[in-house]
């Protein structure tokens, strides 16, 4: 397909829901809604996608004997939810939704704890005041730990205002510098999306 | 003890598994969560997306507008045939346009301007007492903005403002550090409690 029709229909669309913005009429909000539905749709179909490259991926990657076990466990997994979601439907205290609570869960929860003994190995290895900038991020880390734990509680009263005044203050306002970077940085990349300037999006050379 | 137990029990162990070293029991473990991760997103973004949004609208309804983002969508598979692949540019061309402009006014407002308004404080109040942290405030807004500004380079009096942007900034860092330990020590005990109470009945 032309690059042109890309960037053409690239163009439209992000004016057209750029423009509705400043525009209070029905005939505005309804097309913008309407957008808005095509968008969730085709990017539904883009996860469809996903699902089609993982299998085969995990197809191709099973003529390697040492990874044929682990990828056959994760295809029944991608197969059994479907399969289950079609037979009993998935409403509460249906197999699915059992799977959901029992295997996915659990799982998911253990690996996002798992990460608290690689983020304290890390920071014991890594955090030494070594300048003044390494002090304050250690001192302000320590200070939320403490305030936050049962081990602050002997000294809270101390403890809990300084982590408060300094979660509110002067880290929130280093928090809105930020913000108010990612807000004018994604303006000009979007402003630069919709006029056809930036187009690693488009792939292949430029 | 029931199966839910059991199987959520021997699957966190098995998870747990890698703090040892990379074994066949947690790779095993890891491939489950993905497949079964996967499955589960796909269901329900076929059911309230493609079902809810799409086939039933489409058809019980007859809103024929939807043929388009159908159609859009279908290209999106052309992707997986090198001479087709190309077309799949046109649903993307879609989302990333309609994303772009949809960013603008939101970032501007949401990111930008209400950040402003909340940094832009009275500094003295009605009493004549200064109001120490909105000036704290303001003041670490302007260093670490000034930090992030490239296009001057960092010296004299302008330097020594991003230098203390830094200040800020570490403070931040410190504190989403603290705050990101305390909810992963947090899951933790959870997962814990789970195992030795409920499962290994080691606890009460």
């Amino acid at each position: 397909m032309d690059r042109r029709l890309a960037l053409i229909a690239c163009f439209v669309f992000g004016l057209l829901m750029f423009a509705q913005y400043f525009s209070r009429h029905p005939l505005a909000r309804s097309v913008n809604l309407a957008i808005l539905e095509y968008w969730q749709i085709i990017f539904a179909f883009t996860l469809l996608v996903g699902v089609a490259s993982f299998f085969r991926n995990s197809l191709s990657a099973m003529r390697n004997r040492g990874e044929r076990p682990y990828r056959m466990v994760g295809l029944a997994g991608l197969i059994a939810m479907p399969v289950l979601a079609i037979i009993w439907g998935i409403r509460a205290d249906t197999p699915f939704m059992w799977m959901f609570e029992n295997v996915q869960a659990p799982m998911q929860s253990t690996v996002f704890a798992l990460l608290a003994f690689f983020v304290a190995s890390a920071s014991y290895r890594g955090f030494r005041a070594r300048s003044l900038q390494a002090a304050i991020l250690l001192g302000a880390a320590a200070i939320i730990l403490l305030s936050r734990s049962q081990l602050g509680g002997a000294f809270s009263d101390v403890v809990t205002p300084v982590a408060d005044w300094i979660r509110n203050y002067p880290s929130m306002s280093a928090r809105r510098a930020i913000l108010i970077g990612i807000g004018l940085g994604s303006l000009t990349t979007s402003l630069r999306v919709i006029l056809g300037i930036e187009r690693t999006w488009l792939g292949g050379k430029q | 003890m029931d199966i839910s137990t059991i199987v959520a029990g021997l699957l966190t162990m098995a998870i747990l598994s890698f703090l040892y070293r990379d074994n066949p029991v947690y790779k095993m473990a890891e491939s489950l969560l993905i497949g079964v991760s996967i499955g589960y997103t796909l269901v329900i973004v076929w059911t309230t997306t493609i079902v809810d949004l799409m086939i039933l609208p489409l058809f019980a309804e007859g809103k024929l507008g939807l043929i388009i983002p159908l159609i859009l969508g279908l290209l999106m598979f052309s992707r997986f045939h090198p001479k087709t692949a190309s077309l799949s540019k046109l649903p993307i061309a879609v989302m990333i346009g309609s994303g772009a402009g949809v960013a603008i006014p939101v970032m501007l407002e949401a990111r930008t301007l209400k950040q402003i308004s909340a940094t832009v404080n009275p500094l003295v109040s009605a009493s004549g007492t200064p109001d120490i942290a909105a000036l704290v405030v303001l003041i670490g807004v302007l260093c670490t903005l000034s930090y992030f500004y490239f296009s001057r380079e960092h010296t004299g009096l302008f330097g020594q403002t991003a230098k203390f942007g830094t200040w800020f900034l570490m403070l931040f860092f410190g504190t989403t550090f603290g705050y990101t330990v305390m909810s992963r020590m947090s899951t933790l005990i959870g997962r814990m409690e789970f195992l030795l109470s409920d499962f290994l009945h080691l606890v009460d």
